[in-house]
């Protein structure tokens, strides 16, 4: 295949592995494709990391705010209400220009065997920074979510847990938090898909792009800057996002049947998609 | 802006606030603010009425209509909305300077790709080259306004086509057996009842469309962000400002204004839904 050099130069060039010089002149098909996949795997890393992290924090911010703790319940409304009611792009730039004026200090932390040295100056770069902000914000909104769905939950199953003489650790364990993400799951879904959509935000909003080593996006416009010809980057980074949230989509399915199955077949609820965008 | 601002040495802290708050170049910042609010004005109605034609497409007859209105809301969801926004402007553009090109220099054959260039005859431009600036303006704002438009419709002909099947399916029975047209039970029945069943997604849509706003700045608009850059920066591309970088400042007084706008639409949609009986 004459496509194979290529794939070899261009394939790893997000993360720094292969040929340092970007395309400039007589910029082959293949070589668009190939350099627009590889900034994919930067989408990739943003949105698993976000998401990952992102779940675990909204589901015990969303528990917190569900038992009313008084401050802390609060100040979580306030954080919830900052990330919700901005753009995320404003709050891109924010965060760089907070991150750029912090101190640069180095913490030493010592593992058992190494000691690694935690820089502030890594939240300016994007690979810490941008999933930092990602993270805070796809909380903030995992966490509403979650909250409408434990508002929801029947009093009469909680009830019934506290009858049966549950710990509370079970409670949740076993009742709560699995109803939770039941009734919420389709709402998540579409999060996860914007969020992965927001992951494109990342190198049009101050953070750099340090050895021209960008995401999808930034190589797409890389190469619509550089032949000034829209319709072959474009319509290529289009396919690789759909096909991307298609398998997102097809991964909550499943999820979802796992969560579903001990339902009968009347109470199954498929995922509903885009049917009421909270974002 | 005031008289005392003359001479900038002897003034106090407030008094060089006010001066430096009031400066030519805060004003644009401060217009830029009214730039927002009018696309966000502008673009509302522009996408409800697309969203409305792929909505009636989506369950048209004719099957060219249904398959392009049924692939234009589902492709554009499932791509993220700044590559459209990088992407249909400068398609649009392009298109009309090609169609240009072609009939008011039929006379050069060349290719208009040549290399890594885009070369019309000056006459197929536009704008003009020849045009002023606020022609220019106005084209780039328009062209971010159709680009909003789109994606926003897309986004539109869902929540409509959602609400459209909440109708109560006997009501369109009853309109049937009373011999209405397609016509007359579109306009008589389902689209007076949709917008209540609408109304939830739609005000998520319109809180999603301003969080977008300033995405304007990808489209070499000169909009809030692009001069919260200029602004804050010591020392930007065209000037040199007598402070240190104070974009951090800028930024979070945009995060403010936008808190505010979503605020205050919250409150004006949530009342609205109150008054408006949404049977879900």
């Amino acid at each position: 295949m004459i496509c194979e050099t290529t794939l070899d130069l261009y394939a790893l060039r997000s993360i720094g592995i292969g040929e340092k010089l970007l395309p400039k002149s007589d910029i082959t098909l293949c070589e668009q494709f190939v350099l627009i996949g590889s900034g994919i795997i930067w989408n990739l890393y943003f949105c698993i990391i976000a998401l990952c992290l992102g779940f675990m924090f909204a589901i015990f911010t969303a528990i917190i705010r569900f038992n009313r703790y008084k401050y802390l319940s609060k100040i979580i409304d306030i954080y919830v209400f900052i990330f919700r009611g901005s753009p995320l792009f404003i709050q891109f730039f924010c965060a760089y220009e907070i991150f750029v004026l912090l101190p640069k200090i180095g913490f030493d932390i010592n593992l058992l065997f190494t000691t690694v040295t935690i820089e502030t100056s890594w939240l300016t770069k994007a690979w810490l920074g941008a999933v930092f902000v990602l993270f805070l914000n796809t909380t903030a909104y995992s966490s509403e979510i979650f909250y409408g769905a434990l508002k929801s939950i029947p009093k009469h199953d909680i009830e019934a847990a506290d009858a049966f003489g549950l710990s509370t650790k079970r409670k949740y364990r076993k009742i709560i938090i699995p109803t939770m993400l039941r009734n919420s799951w389709s709402s998540y879904t579409n999060e996860a898909i914007f969020l992965f959509h927001a992951t494109t935000l990342v190198f049009f909003s101050s953070f750099p792009a340090w050895r021209q080593s960008g995401d999808a996006l930034y190589y797409a416009s890389y190469f619509a800057d550089k032949t000034f010809n829209p319709f072959i980057p474009y319509p290529i980074i289009a396919i690789y996002f759909i096909s991307i949230t298609l398998l997102i989509i097809l991964i909550f399915k499943i999820i979802n049947v796992y969560f579903t199955k001990h339902l009968p077949k009347d109470r199954k609820k498929p995922i509903k998609l885009f049917a009421n965008m909270v974002r | 802006m005031f008289e005392y601002c003359a001479d900038p040495d002897i003034l106090s802290t407030f008094e060089w606030f006010s001066c430096y708050l009031t400066n030519g170049k805060h004003l644009l910042f401060y217009k830029s603010f009214g730039l927002v609010l009018l696309l966000l004005i502008i673009t509302a109605p522009l996408a409800i009425l697309l969203g409305l034609l792929a909505a009636v497409g989506v369950k048209s007859k004719i099957f060219l209509l249904r398959l392009f209105s049924k692939a234009y809301a589902n492709i554009v969801r499932g791509i993220p909305d700044i590559i459209f926004f990088l992407f249909i402007p400068i398609t649009i553009d392009q298109l009309i300077e090609f169609s240009r090109h072609k009939i008011k220099c039929p006379e050069i054959t060349d290719s208009v790709w040549q290399g890594s260039d885009f070369i019309v005859c000056s006459a197929a431009k536009l704008p003009l080259n020849s045009d002023p600036q606020w022609i220019h303006d106005i084209y780039g704002f328009l062209l971010a306004v159709l680009s909003f438009a789109i994606v926003y419709g897309a986004f539109a002909a869902n929540t409509f086509y959602g609400a459209m099947n909440s109708v109560p399916p006997s009501q369109i029975e009853t309109g049937k057996s009373f011999g209405m047209s397609r016509k007359q039970l579109y306009l008589s029945v389902i689209f007076p009842q949709m917008w209540r069943y609408a109304l939830p997604g739609l005000s998520n849509l319109w809180m999603l469309l301003i969080k977008s706003t300033p995405l304007l700045f990808l489209l070499g608009i000169q909009d809030v962000v692009y001069w919260a850059r200029e602004l804050g920066g010591s020392k930007t591309s065209i000037f040199q400002y007598p402070h240190p970088d104070w974009r951090v400042w800028y930024f979070l007084s945009l995060l403010v204004f936008y808190l505010l706008l979503t605020k205050i639409s919250e409150l004006i949609l949530n009342r609205l839904s109150k008054k408006i009986y949404i049977p879900i």
